[in-house]
């Protein structure tokens, strides 16, 4: 491993994460701007955020402040040193903190100090599968506090909600959770939804559902079927972006399964603001730069 | 149509905000997250005037130059957290504007009507185009004990772009929404 090359293109990968807002979500916010009545808080907001998201771009400087939870997913050659690329992540962490592209953001949770690089006991977060290809795929995805707050779970039947365990029941379940969210995870955001699962891997596939595109649409018909549903739904509600009124609520839903326990069925709704940090990058044995993905 | 308005924030100024004005904000400001309003809540002296102030709940990205600071990345943060204080900072000392995201509660709202004081709601996220209206950090308070996040920054603004959700009349932009998006979402499970 070339030691000098990783640190230096994962550091790269964070500071894009952090500053460039992908293409695909950007399209969309731009497009719920044409839907919005001019002069509105609406059609103001939606336009800082362009405006925002812009100026973090061009000026190299975080999209917000807060940078959040760094979640790392690398699918690597078979043989390979993951060790060696967990030291080098988190190393790559320190310095691009060092550099600004991250705040200092991680907080003991009994003494309340300040991890000042942002390494620490699980931070960041770093998932480790095989896969086929020879280069090593990396993605990460940064996540902030308020957003992660209002993430819902449900564990069905949920007689308040009148929710069973079927599809129906698992629309009532996201509507639910994107009511009590308001504008409070920075509407419009993006839910991600698992069915099934236990309780811990039902967050941890709803999350990874935001590695999806936003114009991407499920493969499995019912679940597309129930994506556009919400999608439309939401719309409806008129929360509008930072929950003061509009038409704008989310930027989109995106639903994956699991299998579950006959005993349980939970559903897992998980909020990405519509400062949606998601990158990646194809990286060579040596740490080279093959591609840039999304 | 925009109303500007300028420190000192008084209360002849904020009484004339309505909900649902867009606001540009000028001069001084101060940030300040959950240890600072605690402390304050508490009791702890302010080793600055807030009369007539205005106090923005965020945790900015700062960098030292030279001798002085650069705000990198300053987006509002979750107000609600500060609901349990902010009454007690708003009749003692005098707070009259409050910037933040996501709207306060029932305590807070009435203490901003008995009192004279506004909340605005900034675009949460909108952390470089909310730093670029920063014109310098004119001072920080609390950075040993609390770290660059929670300090207390003292920041000259500069059209700093907001909107009035809480005002002095009691009104909170914040229920209205809640309330209507409940009718909504009653429709769609009915539906
Ligand atoms: S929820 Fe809002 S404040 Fe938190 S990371 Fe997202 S945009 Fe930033």
């Amino acid at each position: 491993m070339k030691k000098a090359h990783w640190e230096k293109n994962l550091v790269e990968l964070i500071r894009r994460t952090s500053t460039d807002l992908p293409a695909d979500v950007e399209n969309v916010i731009r497009r719920a701007l044409g839907r919005e009545k001019k002069d509105s808080t609406a059609h103001n907001f939606l336009s800082m955020m362009l405006k925002n998201a812009a100026m973090a771009r061009r000026e190299s400087v975080p999209l917000c402040q807060d940078t959040g939870t760094l979640s790392f997913r690398f699918t690597v050659p078979t043989g390979f040193d993951t060790n060696g690329l967990a030291s080098l992540t988190r190393s790559a962490v320190a310095k691009a903190t060092r550099l600004g592209y991250l705040r200092q953001n991680t907080v003991d949770s009994v003494s309340g100090e300040l991890y000042v690089t942002n390494v620490a006991p699980a931070a960041p977060l770093m998932t480790f599968l095989q896969g086929a290809r020879k280069t090593v795929d990396a993605r990460l995805i940064m996540k902030g506090g308020g957003c992660e707050n209002v993430g819902q779970q449900y564990s069905l039947p949920d007689v308040t909600l009148g929710a069973s365990r079927d599809l129906e029941g698992v629309r009532r379940c996201v509507l639910d959770a994107v009511w009590k969210a308001q504008g409070r995870g920075c509407a419009p955001g993006v839910l991600g939804v698992c069915i099934g699962g236990d309780r811990a891997t039902g967050y941890a596939h709803a999350k990874e559902q935001f590695l999806r595109k936003l114009g991407d649409r499920s493969e499995v018909k019912v679940l597309a079927r129930l994506e556009d549903r919400l999608t439309r739904d939401i719309r409806k509600m008129e929360i509008g972006p930072m929950g003061l009124g509009g038409k704008t609520s989310s930027l989109g839903v995106k639903v994956g399964t699991l299998s579950r326990l006959p005993a349980s069925f939970f559903v897992s709704v998980s909020y990405m603001c519509w400062a949606f940090r998601r990158r990646g990058v194809l990286l060579g044995p040596e740490g080279g730069v093959h591609r840039w993905v999304y | 149509m925009i109303k500007r308005i300028e420190y000192p924030f008084t209360e002849e100024k904020v009484r004339a905000l309505r909900v649902g004005d867009a606001v540009a904000l000028s001069g001084r400001i101060f940030t300040g997250r959950d240890r600072l309003h605690q402390e304050l809540a508490d009791g702890t002296a302010s080793p600055v005037g807030l009369r007539d102030g205005a106090m923005y709940h965020c945790g900015p990205v700062v960098m030292k130059e030279g001798d002085g600071w650069v705000v990198r990345a300053a987006g509002p943060t979750t107000s609600m957290r500060q609901d349990p204080f902010m009454p007690r900072i708003i009749t003692n000392l005098g707070v009259r504007v409050i910037i933040g995201k996501g709207g306060m509660g029932e305590a807070t709202r009435a203490a901003c009507r008995e009192n004279g004081c506004v909340y605005l709601q900034a675009v949460g996220g909108a952390a470089a185009l909310l730093a670029a209206s920063i014109e310098r950090v004119e001072g920080v308070h609390f950075l040993q004990e609390f770290g660059p996040t929670e300090a207390m920054w003292e920041l000259v603004v500069r059209d700093f772009s907001a909107v009035v959700t809480m005002d002095t009349r009691g009104r909170s932009l914040h229920r209205t929404i809640e309330r209507n998006t409940r009718k909504n979402l009653k429709m769609l499970l009915e539906g």
